[in-house]
């Protein structure tokens, strides 16, 4: 990133050399990067570099739209926290961006070496066609040889530089004694150079040269579209990531300090604030509170904490404060442990071979059998070496995967845009071909049909004094379900009666007075009621008589029923696993109308049935966002996860949802098979361009005209079709 | 047919100034942000002077 932002900043002399005192009291600049989701035009991005340049101490801030985001060259005392209320201020909501994480992202070394390369056999191939037209119309003698030779001293500079990514490519895979779709490029093009050469250095009359390059040519915008696509995918998933900015607070003899969770070490004391997330494992030294362990485990039930109490990384701190001992940081948290699950199912995934790389196993033996067939043939009737070799560099150049390099990438370029516009990220390169098989689909509940907000079921059990005094307890409180009993209660026209010495006991619940009584609303063991299976809050009215719980059950996803009908609709199987209660699972099931589910499953059991699944030859579409799922994405055919899945099980899945709505997966599922369908029709176009061409080629008729016609068309034809799938 | 022995060195060149020109832009990073340079121009907030 420090690399490619250099010359960016040079734009600015100005900036750095105006003599301001920040520049002169800071020779070292922070380096910020603040996500703009809402930015989408030229007057947002003046509003905000206006608004960033004028706050004290920011050198030179810039917007990039394209991936909505600002980048800010500071003081170090400018803290991205001080920020956000600024553009808060303008009406930009913004967040934090750890730049580490994007730093990955960014070193887009490889897509700008592409491109070069891209431009380099672009220009080549014009400046050679242009030549070869004008032999192609007729230029003869001592002209034609001018213009093969100019053409020669284009052309070898132009291949040898542009088409290293195939030399590589076929290199590697002839070390390791296999063949690739690479390995009859670099034979044709090859063999198109030097037999051309040869021609032309004895006058002849046909050369390959222009074929050569635009073979490089098209070849090279099929490799450079399948690396957009992923680079795109792969730069938003990785900003998903860089917007959990790894920091926490550490008690450094009473005073807390802000460091970066890397640099946390066995037996510090980290202070975990309300609505935080775990940073290590540890057992809480001081406070009480509770802990929403839905993303380890899918319990929704929020657990009890209170010093001495074992917590996992990835845990939610829920109401009061926590100071905990850490006891295994980084790679040795449970959060990294899960790995070790992660890479023993992924490695049943990698049998998956793409139908490219299988139609490249059809394809390139074919071709090298075809051509060297047509050499001896030729070789054996005319005893006529020059001729033989004409005859097998025409057979390689026509018969060349020019089509089939652009079959694959223009049809997934196409399809995953149209995804991405539906809020969609595929992560990886196959993720389409895989999810277009998929006949069997299995949800995790919390978090992925679930959106993990709570909401009132028992409203009506409760009388309207008893719900204007759980009013005013619950809006003490930032609890979540004190929060959806608090939206519940409003949005019933229930106003809070008057309670005083409103107090929240972290862990328990929140209490205080009413008309003198003791009025308590909290968690069941604090009121001495019995804790059934599902989610509650009691309230003790002190007008005697047990404690009442209002119940609640996980609201739904948005789509999540359109999702599971649909898919239903499709033929597919629905299955649902989850680590939460029989009871909830249950419930969840009936509503959705998913006939098999299976609950209390731990993550081996998750893995396992997945496993089973496909034992059994069931092609699996695993959804899940949870820690305990992560084993199960990886086993799965193919996996999907929502963006507010934690990093590890996005990390595992192939396909990101961005937006809230579970709707787009079966959409997906169509989008894909659409896309498949193309694909395998764009081998067959190519193929049948071949059909026809080869003969031509093998009987000796074959031009440099007919040949150049054949795969421009074919390449051109395979293009059109996949911009159908828009 | 003499005026090949201009009209070549010619077209290459022109060809040649399109590749470097390409080149330079890759190089500057002027593909970095093409949504955001299409709306900058539409700005009016450097039309009267540039930025410092």
């Amino acid at each position: 990133m420090t690399a490619q932002m250099r010359p960016a900043m040079a734009v600015c002399p100005g900036c750095v050399a105006a003599p301001t005192e920040a520049v002169e009291t800071a020779p070292t600049e922070a380096r910020l990067a603040l996500s703009l989701p809402s930015i989408h035009c030229q007057a947002c991005i003046s509003a905000v570099e206006r608004g960033l340049n004028a706050y004290p101490g920011i050198h030179s801030a810039r917007v990039n739209l394209t991936l909505k985001r600002a980048l800010i060259e500071a003081d170090p005392e400018v803290r991205a926290d001080d920020l956000i209320p600024v553009l808060a201020g303008l009406g930009f909501e913004a967040h934090e961006l750890d730049l580490a994480t994007l730093a990955a992202t960014q070193s887009d070394r490889a897509g700008r070496d592409l491109l070069m390369r891209l431009a380099v056999a672009g220009f080549a191939s014009m400046n050679v066609m242009l030549l070869s037209i004008s032999v192609w119309s007729g230029a003869a003698d001592a002209t034609r040889d001018m213009f093969h030779w100019i053409s020669a001293a284009i052309a070898f500079p132009a291949v040898i530089f542009a088409g290293q990514p195939f030399f590589k490519n076929a290199w590697s895979a002839l070390r390791v004694g296999r063949l690739n779709m690479d390995v009859p490029i670099v034979l044709a093009l090859v063999l198109a150079l030097v037999t051309s050469l040869w021609e032309t250095s004895l006058s002849g009359e046909h050369a390959y040269f222009d074929a050569a390059l635009t073979l490089t040519f098209f070849l090279l915008a099929g490799r450079y579209l399948d690396y957009r696509t992923r680079a795109v995918a792969r730069s938003a998933a990785e900003e998903l990531a860089a917007l959990e900015v790894p920091r926490a607070i550490r008690m450094e003899a009473g005073a807390e300090v802000e460091v970066a969770v890397a640099d946390l070490a066995i037996g510090d004391l980290i202070l975990v604030r309300p609505g935080g997330r775990m940073p290590v494992d540890g057992v809480v030294a001081e406070g009480q509170s509770e802990l929403d362990r839905s993303l380890l485990t899918g319990e929704t039930l929020p657990v009890f904490a209170a010093p001495g109490a074992q917590v996992s990384a990835g845990e939610v701190n829920l109401t009061g404060p926590l100071v905990i001992r850490a006891e295994a940081v980084g790679e040795d948290t449970s959060l990294h442990r899960m790995a070790d699950l992660v890479a023993i199912a992924e490695s049943g995934r990698s049998r998956y071979t793409s139908l490219a790389d299988s139609a490249a196993k059809l394809y390139a033996p074919g071709v090298h059998i075809l051509s060297a067939l047509a050499f001896v043939g030729w070789y054996l009737y005319t005893f006529d070496l020059r001729m033989a070799l004409n005859i097998a560099a025409a057979v390689l150049i026509i018969t060349c995967p020019c089509a089939l390099g652009l079959a694959v990438p223009a049809v997934t370029t196409a399809a995953s845009g149209r995804l991405f516009k539906k809020g969609m990220l595929i992560k990886h390169a196959t993720a389409l071909e895989r999810l277009a098989g998929v006949d069997t689909v299995v949800f995790d509940k919390t978090g992925t049909l679930t959106a993990g907000t709570p909401q009132l079921e028992n409203f009506d059990d409760f009388g309207r004094e008893d719900l204007e005094i759980a009013l005013a307890l619950a809006e003490g409180s930032a609890h979540p379900l004190s929060r959806a009993l608090t939206s519940a209660a409003r949005a019933a026209g229930i106003a809070p009666a008057i309670v005083t010495d409103l107090q929240e006991r972290p862990g328990y619940g929140t209490e205080g007075l009413y008309q003198g009584r003791e009025v308590r609303l909290g968690r069941a063991g604090w009121l001495g009621a019995d804790q059934g299976s599902q989610t509650a809050a009691w309230l003790d009215t002190g007008a005697g008589g047990p404690a009442r719980g209002f119940r609640f059950t996980d609201s739904l996803r948005p789509g999540a029923a359109e999702a599971v009908a649909a898919l239903h609709a499709a033929g597919k199987e629905v299955l649902l696993i989850s680590g939460d209660t029989t009871g909830a699972v249950e419930d969840l099931a009936a509503r959705l109308g998913i006939s098999k589910w299976l609950a209390e499953a731990l993550p081996e059991d998750k893995a396992a049935r997945v496993q089973m699944l496909t034992d059994q030859g069931k092609k699996v579409l695993m959804v899940g966002d949870g820690l305990n799922d992560t084993a199960a994405l990886a086993a799965a055919h193919v996996s999907i996860s929502p963006a507010s899945a934690l990093d590890a099980a996005r990390v595992a899945s192939d396909i990101v949802l961005l937006g809230q709505d579970l709707e787009p997966i079966a959409e997906a599922c169509v989008v894909a098979q659409k896309a498949t369908k193309r694909i395998r029709e764009n081998f067959r176009i190519a193929t049948l361009y071949n059909v026809i061409a080869v003969p031509l080629a093998i009987a000796g008729f074959a031009t440099p005209l007919i040949a150049a016609l054949a795969m421009s068309t074919s390449s051109i034809t395979v293009s059109l079709n996949a911009l159908r799938l828009k | 047919m003499s005026v090949l022995v201009y009209l070549i060195p010619i077209s290459l060149l022109l060809g040649g100034g399109a590749l470097a020109a390409f080149v330079y832009t890759v190089r500057s990073n002027q593909y970095d942000d093409p949504e955001g340079d299409s709306r900058r121009i539409l700005s009016e907030e450097w039309d009267d002077h540039p930025k410092p």
